[in-house]
């Protein structure tokens, strides 16, 4: 069988992923006035109308409510952006791996990864949210990293298999952006994990984005550690995506040069 | 693998089937359930040739005959559907220069980009920058992004960073028409070192009398079939005098 891409290829994965980012991060500012302000502007923006809609207009009997509803979109988010960034990213930059050797694994990683600063801003500002609302730090927030990381390798696992199916079959990113549609409705994002029915529950459970936002929630909300059973599992379906989309994407990218 | 070979090429076939370029999951489907692709198309068909360490060789043919493909897989970007490709050695293909190159960014930083990308580590792309910079000769423009430049300052650009990546095979697909007459210049001296210093060469281009001064031997493909192999002299005598003879009818 034919050797693989990368056996040609002697550059840095570091050095090429970090100018990657670099990359995107400059494209995405340098032509805004405001620049990186933006970062944290939109967010802004959202948790304000979050917190006028379900204070004054809609006020809800779930307990800080706009900190609640936060801790759902704020990973909803990212994974959905990932997801679809991640797709199409193959074929955003179809003009460079028809003529240049790098390991291939690196595009739609690369473009999950330049979606965590701003996973970060949010998160702090969510942070900042959730000591206003009169809680404080503790010992359990030390946790968050771990199921942020585990949500990012989820979300590099996703993309990487449907970024090589999406060369192959162009029809890909609509089903993503369909999915996305049913992944809003199916993350508890504005009702409590509490009201999902005892037989649906471990559908939720394995939804890795629907483990984070209650996770999130655990955390930031509830004061107490990740139920174990809900992290073991996070951690399981992470894992398995990833390697699962490492493979096909492996199996697939031997012909991404025929069909792009 | 035979050590003694830069490239070696075994009874190598590229077929495409005519719905490749569909991507629909009905041609998947089709392919699956192993139902000939249809109209196979032979962008190569069973060639073979053997690459000595440091030779020189020029691809001949018309547009269409299958030399893209034969340099996709010299450079690893492709695969043969039939027989074996081997091979020794770092490859460098200048196949379109400043591939992955954005207008937004500066000169400086697309040339770390590129760098990057093509397979240099960090510290190499350091120690090289100086020389790639003052290489381009646009050192003056190098701090404004690559929308400002011209068509012919972005290509001085991307030769500049691709030759510095040090192969032991070069493959060079029509990059001759770079720049002005002087880069032009600099370049073909450039290319002379690379081939004074024992490195294996492949090249494409229309430029016959180019051609001629760089490659010692060259290789005619006409619809994916190897028509003729031999001394550059002998296979450009025939490959323009078959070419003339066609246009005169």
């Amino acid at each position: 069988m034919a050797p693989a891409l990368t056996s040609r290829w002697t550059g840095e994965y570091r050095f090429l992923i970090g100018n990657l980012l670099l990359k995107d991060f400059r494209v995405r500012y340098r032509n805004m006035s405001l620049g990186f302000g933006w970062s944290v502007a939109s967010p802004l923006v959202m948790m304000g109308v979050l917190t006028f809609i379900f204070t004054r207009v809609m006020p809800n009997k779930i307990e800080h409510f706009p900190a609640f509803v936060l801790c759902g979109l704020v990973p909803l988010n990212f994974f959905s952006l990932s997801w679809l960034t991640g797709t199409v990213s193959l074929i955003d930059n179809a003009g460079l791996i028809k003529r240049t050797t790098f390991p291939r694994e690196i595009i739609p990683i690369a473009a999950v990864l330049a979606n965590c600063l701003h996973f970060a801003i949010q998160i702090g500002l969510l942070l900042i949210l959730v000591l206003g609302s009169g809680y404080k730090p503790n010992i359990y927030w030390l946790f968050l990293p771990v199921i942020v990381a585990l949500e990012i390798v989820f979300a590099c696992g996703m993309a990487l298999a449907f970024s090589a199916l999406d060369v192959y079959v162009r029809d890909t990113r609509y089903v993503v952006e369909s999915a996305i549609t049913v992944l809003i409705w199916m993350v508890p994002i504005f009702y409590d994990s509490n009201i999902i029915p005892q037989q649906y529950r471990v559908v939720y459970h394995l939804n890795p984005i629907a483990a984070a936002v209650m996770a999130f929630r655990n955390i930031l909300l509830e004061n107490k550690m990740p139920a174990f059973s809900l992290v073991s599992k996070l951690t399981l379906v992470s894992v398995v995506t990833f390697t699962v989309g490492l493979l096909i994407f492996r199996r697939l990218k031997l012909r991404f040069y025929d069909y792009l | 693998m035979n050590p003694g070979h830069a490239v070696t090429f075994e009874s190598v076939s590229k077929i495409y089937s005519r719905s490749t370029g569909r991507k629909l999951l009905r041609s998947h489907v089709e392919v699956w359930f192993g139902r000939q692709p249809r109209e196979p198309f032979y962008a190569l068909n069973k060639v073979s040739f053997h690459l000595g360490h440091s030779e020189s060789v020029a691809i001949l043919g018309a547009n269409g005959a299958g030399k893209s493909t034969l340099l996709s897989m010299v450079a690893g970007l492709s695969y043969p559907n039939e027989g074996r490709v081997t091979v020794n050695g770092r490859v460098a293909a200048l196949l379109e220069l400043g591939s992955g190159f954005h207008p937004d960014l500066t000169g400086a930083e697309n040339i770390k980009l590129n760098a990057a990308l093509l397979g240099l580590t960090r510290k190499r792309t350091e120690y090289l920058f100086d020389s790639i910079v003052e290489f381009s000769g646009i050192a003056e423009f190098i701090h404004e992004p690559l929308r400002t430049y011209s068509t012919g300052m972005m290509m001085r650009l991307g030769f500049s960073v691709a030759v510095n990546v040090d192969p032991d095979i070069l493959i060079l697909d029509e990059v001759f028409a770079v720049g002005d007459q002087n880069f032009q210049a600099r370049c073909r001296d450039k290319v002379m070192e690379f081939k004074k210093s024992g490195k294996t060469m492949l090249c494409v281009s229309h430029a016959t009398t180019t051609l001629h001064q760089l490659c010692d031997r060259a290789i005619w493909l006409d619809h994916g079939q190897m028509m003729m192999d031999g001394t550059a002299a002998a296979v450009i005598e025939h490959y323009e005098g078959r070419s003339i003879a066609k246009a005169g009818g």
